[in-house]
């Protein structure tokens, strides 16, 4: 299979990209100004951010569509409105989860975000588990674009004023160069912020114009930063086939609502809320400077292994190393003593809250 | 005057008598990325020829320093430990990692020179 490029596969090469395949996509890793940089530019100001490999779902068609995706997805559809947004999960029939994504209700049915690795595999569970009686399209005419940062909406109101009214998990349509584009205010660096739903021939100059406006073009590197400070997971790294929500801490998306309901991984969910979880997901903060990646076994106090890191970095705006991963729910608590074995070494660590940096969204929603 | 090689794995050393100072290449810095963790090895412990005498971490990853020559560690460079950052800055000067007392004087002769060493960089990172 041939690698595929964004539609601003010239424009990353133009402005210094370090170009790598991921998911399949060549895309930009960091360009000319490096990963902390960038890393910290969207903090104080804002960064735009290629995300037109992640696949973008329309689902419309027929009365039953939200029953029909509410025995698929453990989120409330039947309660949102329409243009609001929930975070929620493709689950097995073990609670393992297959992809975490977006759903967004849309005037005629659902928008899904899907990751980019996932996207056409998540595309045929779904459309097998509607038994082919919706209209399914997995978008391939659309860019998709991150703009996020404290000027995220001081940048974007410029160029498609409006925007700055929409509220956090919600979206709207909006019109750029008399076609019409589909803004959402979320993302995935903690801070205040868009993502773009925008046809390929406009993304080009969509995204010099927010350049134009003071915003910077930012790599795959300091979105794996910003999201690892803000706690948030990465599918194939911290979130997998084997992990459920919850073990995955991420209990806050299944509402109360639908616990008692069926969708697939109902059971396992179920029996977890009531039981309990053996493994967790926490975060983790090395008492050195000292980087514990992915992979890197953590220990106790009496050399037993209880887990281990599923994502790990330096993190530039809290200017500490951190990480998270899995451990056995015993070792949970924050303050927790851990030790991390690195290159031979176990090296002390605690047990920390998550985020490691503080949230920054514009609020009008409860549930994040 | 003091004479300076190159090796494979990207450090280069500056040799000075029977003692020689060692550091990583500008060019490894910018396939590094931004430096934020460096782990030098013990004053006083010996080092061989291409073995591991050191770690530099970037943002996305870990990568081994090894050492050029075989020798004992005779100093250390404190200040990249404290601010790996300089590594990124000044890494021919004065973020350097550690200096060796140099065991066999001959191993150098396996190095490249400055000339060769930009050739292999450009060949290797093309």
């Amino acid at each position: 299979m041939s690698i595929k490029k964004t539609s601003l596969n010239n424009l990353h090469i133009k402005h210094g990209a370090k170009l790598v395949e991921f998911a399949g996509y060549q895309m930009p890793i960091q360009y000319k100004d490096g990963i902390i940089q960038e890393h910290k530019y969207t903090r104080s100001h804002s960064g735009i951010f290629d995300v037109s490999h992640m696949g973008q779902l329309f689902i419309s068609g027929g009365d039953d569509l939200t029953n029909d995706l509410e025995k698929i997805f453990p989120a409330d559809l039947k309660k949102l409105k329409t243009n609001q947004s929930k975070y929620s999960f493709l689950m097995n029939n073990k609670g393992g989860i297959q992809d975490d994504l977006i759903i967004t209700k849309t005037s005629d049915g659902f928008l899904i975000i899907l990751n980019a690795a996932c996207k056409y595999n998540d595309y045929e569970v779904i459309k097998s588990k509607l038994d082919n009686q919706y209209k399914l399209n997995l978008d391939d005419s659309l860019s998709l674009i991150a703009l996020q940062g404290p000027e995220a909406k001081n940048v974007l109101n410029k160029v498609i004023p409006g925007c700055d009214s929409l509220k956090f998990m919600n979206g709207n349509n909006y019109v750029y160069k008399n076609e019409k584009v589909y803004i959402t205010r979320s993302g995935y660096t903690g801070e205040d912020g868009f993502e773009i739903s925008i046809k390929h021939n406009d993304v080009e100059t969509f995204v010099e114009s927010l350049i134009e406006n003071g915003s910077k073009l930012i790599g795959l590197g300091a979105r794996d930063t910003l999201r690892m400070e803000a706690g948030l997971c990465l599918y194939g790294n911290d979130l997998d086939n084997d992990t459920s929500p919850i073990e995955a801490n991420l209990k806050w998306a299944i509402p109360k609502s639908r616990i008692e309901t069926e969708f697939v991984g109902s059971e396992v969910l179920k029996n977890q809320f009531q039981s309990g979880v053996k493994k967790l997901r926490v975060g983790i903060k090395p008492d050195s400077k000292v980087i514990a990646r992915g992979n890197t076994k953590i220990y106790n106090d009496k050399n037993q292994e209880i887990g281990k890191v599923t994502s790990g970095t330096f993190g530039p705006s809290v200017e500490h190393p951190i990480a998270m991963g899995y451990v056995d729910n015993s070792y949970s608590t924050v303050n927790t003593k851990i030790f991390l074995e690195v290159r031979g070494k176990k090296i002390p660590a605690n047990i920390c809250n998550l985020p490691f940096y503080k949230k920054n969204y514009v609020k009008g929603e409860i549930n994040v | 005057m003091s004479e300076v090689k190159y090796s494979k794995e990207h450090e280069w050393i500056k040799l000075d008598g029977d003692e020689a100072t060692i550091g990583i290449t500008k060019h490894a810095t910018e396939m590094l990325g931004d430096i934020v963790f460096a782990e030098l090895p013990e004053k006083g412990s010996n080092v061989d020829k291409d073995g591991t005498a050191g770690v530099v971490e970037s943002t996305k990853a870990a990568s081994d320093v090894y050492s050029p020559v075989s020798g004992e560690v005779i100093d250390t460079n404190q200040m990249i430990v404290d601010d790996p950052s300089k590594i990124n800055e000044d890494p021919e000067e004065s973020a350097w990692f550690f200096k060796l007392k140099i065991k066999d004087k001959s191993e150098i002769d396996s190095l490249m020179s400055k000339e060769e060493y930009e050739k292999f960089a450009k060949e290797t990172s093309a």
